[in-house]
């Protein structure tokens, strides 16, 4: 069942929170909508990449000379045709990009740091070609040890990744290298005083395994270089500018000069923010100088671009008798990958945001070991850490025999709430929605046999960021409505019903487009629950110069001053008793006059969207637990989260159950699986389990709307925050089911048999 | 404090740029001044201020926004920007 609950002020509007059918969906279901792969163009070579068998191993030399004599073979290239770059972090949109590691991410230089690292590509008039010219590459590897584990790998001894990486935030600066590229800390209070005040300590240690984003549709290009330098590419991303940006940089070529359009997208979940095949296309076609397509495998996809981390986390908590937290801890080690960045920082902010606390203490690591550079995936780093802290908050409900929803509304962030990463809080869901889970049928239906139930919070921030839309009034009085964010989660509709909502125009008289690079100022990617705020602001600001331009001309017309004249209800108006009496006109009659009055009119936006608000989440899950397999099954789940507005519900409710089902996938089944060698062993969908629809109960949601005042129609954001309760919810209630708490994920049947096992022997057992 | 200032927070790894400093008060109308202030008393702090730092001036988190004003009794934090997946 899918609910609404305390709807948000303003529910009268006529389009925004109602469900149309969605614009996208006709092509889709057809197969007419293009992804990544879907372009051809005339002439076109297929590109493919040699990548290193080894974990770990200097690159002695590469030799690409036979490879080259074979017919059919047009242009290989390898690390050396990317310029070297400084290593230096600067601003990429709103991410610090270090293009020293990106250059080597694309293209091993001097180490192949993890198996699945890019060597060499080459682009062939066939894929056949093109395969067996990677076979002639010959590469001279020296192959050094491999460390996958991020506990092994911060330990002195431990093979080093990057022999000049000395720890930074730690003081004095360590003289020797190691692994540990980064510590954080964040403090609020006094966590020993706190915890001196304690009635309860809980304190447990967890571990998480790094997985994959999973979406269904590979990384895929197609690019383009004509021989006056500029070039064309098409490619599946949640950033064009930033695919431009980023191939601009490697390849030393001027911004303007690359176009970048972006195709239909299956899925990023954060994967797709970052550039893997595109500048190796771009590289390969102005070499070859013929259009290249490049299209992952999906073992490529799984071996050669990010997954999140693994990690190991240890979070302590003290509470009072009565519930209130008085002291909480945690120290995040993360996995990064072959390179620096893991998404520890975001994190350790999120660890306790949900919650009032006056002591907190959060250290983080990120650690580089030798898999591939993690990538954002959905609210990163926050499930990891969230999945900890809400374990063991269940955990403390349990010890002080408190119901585990009024332990957390009693300690509950709300509006004015310093939050444990430094700012008050404006309004936010969080109260609403634990109030919401409580009163949910849910909550108070009896389980059966074997069953147990969980709850679980969950917070994320939420970004703003660059964007740019235009809004053109055509001459028929139709709109067309270009935005730069790639539509992953239902843009097009939402930017439609808030253009409509503005404008009082039918939603069919306003087609939305995602814009090409040469169409619009920069726009950041769609990422960070952004898009819906970001450009649907940006949208309202371009209708809103629309409609006053409308007026404008009317006024001209009637000869009244431009505040005689109004827009309401899809019409210019005269306003006021003075203006005189004038039929109103609607766009279509200002649009048919529009080049006798000034000529074209549009809205052009171009912002840096602030106002960005969080949203908090509270999941209720109840599991069956095979007692003689230890198959965890998930037989209810309700997902209930603060939107702001959900401008179209259904895509709102698409969002919580897409966050589910992955963070199900997380706690129950996914994990990449190494090998002693360093090589992963289920890099495909048959071994690397995500839940499919018969794994999965129909997910119920209920939509909380705490309006963001900073937004027009209050949107927060809604994408990210989905995915954090679930590895939580999921493991408090096997732990409710079978009175064993499971701190490893994930919760897959041998495990779990495994521990039903040793807690039979034992007597402890509650199935 | 000084009631014409703002209230400065320095928040995570920030402190090591400050000699351990997080609290601090700094009369500045702008995020730019408020970075121009601190980077005058903390050479170090400056470049972290530049790149990759967001500010909440009351609460509201703003992400590369040199030109929003801060008033003179803000409640301001400085701490990592964030971006999302």
């Amino acid at each position: 069942m899918q609910e609404k609950v305390n709807d948000a002020p303003g529910s009268d509007y006529t389009y925004v929170g109602t469900r149309p059918i969605r614009p996208d969906g006709v092509d889709k279901v057809t197969g007419r909508a293009k992804f990544g792969a879907d372009l051809a163009m005339a002439g076109q070579l297929v590109g493919k990449v040699l990548r290193s068998p080894h974990p770990h191993a200097r690159i002695r030399s590469i030799d690409t000379s036979a490879a080259e004599k074979l017919a059919g073979v047009k242009a290989v290239i390898t690390g050396k045709d990317f310029m070297d770059q400084p290593s230096e972090f600067i601003p990429a949109g709103e991410m610090m990009i270090n293009y020293r590691d990106v250059v080597r991410n694309v293209m091993a230089r001097e180490k192949a740091l993890y198996e699945g690292h890019a060597i060499a590509a080459v682009a062939a008039t066939s894929a056949a070609v093109a395969k067996q010219a990677l076979k002639l590459i010959k590469v001279d590897y020296e192959v050094l040890p491999h460390v996958i584990d991020v506990v092994e790998a911060m330990k002195p001894g431990a093979p080093l990744l990057h022999e000049d990486m000395y720890t930074a935030g730690v003081e004095p600066a360590p003289k020797t290298p190691s692994n540990v590229a980064k510590r954080i800390e964040f403090v609020l209070g006094d966590v020993a005083a706190g915890f001196k005040q304690a009635d309860v300590i809980v304190e447990r240690e967890f571990t998480t395994k790094p997985v994959h984003q999973g979406y269904i549709e590979p990384h895929a290009c197609i690019a383009s270089v004509s021989e006056d330098g500029t070039a064309d590419i098409w490619v599946t991303t949640q950033g064009h500018w930033i695919v431009r940006a980023h191939c601009a940089r490697l390849l030393g070529w001027d911004v303007n000069k690359i176009r970048a359009t972006s195709s239909e997208i299956g899925g990023g979940f954060g994967g797709k923010t970052v550039v893997y095949l595109e500048p190796l296309a771009l590289a390969l076609a102005k070499k070859a100088r013929r259009p290249v397509k490049m299209v992952m495998t999906r073992e490529e996809v799984f071996r050669a671009s990010g997954p999140t981390s693994g990690a190991h986390v240890r979070v302590k908590i003290g509470a009072k008798k009565d519930g209130r937290i008085v002291a909480a801890e945690a120290e995040l080690k993360y996995q990064a990958g072959a390179f620096a960045g893991s998404p520890v920082q975001p994190g350790a902010m999120c660890a306790y945001a949900p919650y009032d606390l006056e002591n907190v203490k959060v250290v983080g690591y990120d650690v580089v070991t030798n898999r591939p550079k993690v990538a954002a995936y959905r609210a990163p780093g926050g499930p990891i850490s969230e999945f900890a802290v809400e374990s063991v908050i269940d955990e403390l409900a349990g010890r002080i025999g408190m119901d585990p929803i009024e332990l957390r509304l009693k300690n509950a962030a709300k509006e004015g709430t310093k939050a444990a990463y430094g700012p008050k809080f404006g309004p936010i869901g969080m109260i609403d929605t634990l109030k919401a889970a409580k009163s949910h049928a849910h909550w108070r239906t009896p389980l059966g046999k074997n069953q147990g139930r969980g709850v679980a919070s969950g917070f994320w921030f939420n970004i703003g960021g660059e964007t740019s839309v235009s809004l053109s009034l055509n001459e028929d009085g139709t709109l067309s409505l270009t935005a730069g964010t790639p539509d992953i989660g239902g843009l097009r509709a939402s930017l439609c019903m808030m253009a409509a909502e503005e404008l009082k125009v039918p939603l069919d008289k306003i087609r939305v487009q995602i814009g090409d690079t040469g169409q619009l100022g920069y726009n950041f990617l769609t990422g960070g629950s952004r898009a819906t705020f970001s450009s649907g602001m940006a949208t309202v600001e371009a209708a809103r110069e629309v409609m006053k331009e409308a007026c404008k001309r009317a006024a001209k017309l009637w000869e009244l001053p431009e505040d005689a004249v109004e827009y309401k209800d899809g019409a210019v108006r005269p306003a006021g008793p003075n203006a005189g009496k004038h039929n109103p006109m609607t766009l279509k009659e200002i649009a048919g006059i529009a080049g006798k009055t000034g000529g074209p009119i549009a809205g052009y936006s171009r912002i840096n969207a602030h106002g960005a608000a969080p949203s908090l989440a509270t999941h209720v899950c109840d599991v069956e637990v095979d007692p003689e397999t230890g198959k965890v099954s998930v037989v209810r789940y309700t997902a209930i989260q603060d939107a702001g507005r959900a401008i179209h519900p259904s895509y709102v409710e698409g969002q919580y159950q897409g966050g589910v089902a992955q963070g199900i996938g997380w706690a129950l089944n996914e994990e990449y699986i190494y090998g002693a060698d360093g090589k992963m062993q289920n890099a495909g969908f048959l071994d690397y389990r995500v839940p499919v629809a018969s794994d999965l109960p129909m997910i119920d949601t209920v939509i909380v709307e705490v309006p963001n005042p900073r937004h027009p129609y209050g949107v927060r954001g809604v994408g990210e925050t989905p995915i954090v309760p679930p590895m939580a919810a999921v493991a408090n209630a096997v732990a409710n089911a079978t009175g064993i708490r499971f701190t490893d994920l994930p919760m897959s049947p041998p495990k779990v048999l495994k521990a039903l096992d040793e807690a039979r022997a034992k007597g402890t057992a509650k199935i | 404090m000084d009631e014409r200032m703002a209230h400065v927070t320095l928040i995570g790894n920030l402190r090591q740029f400050t000699g351990g400093v997080t609290e601090i008060d700094v009369e500045a109308a702008t995020v730019r001044q408020l970075f121009a202030r601190l980077g005058e008393k903390y050479p170090d702090l400056l470049p972290h201020l530049e790149t990759g730092s967001a500010v909440a001036i009351d609460g509201q988190i703003y992400q590369d926004a040199l030109f929003q004003p801060i008033g003179p009794h803000s409640d301001v934090h400085i701490l990592p920007q964030i971006a999302g997946g």
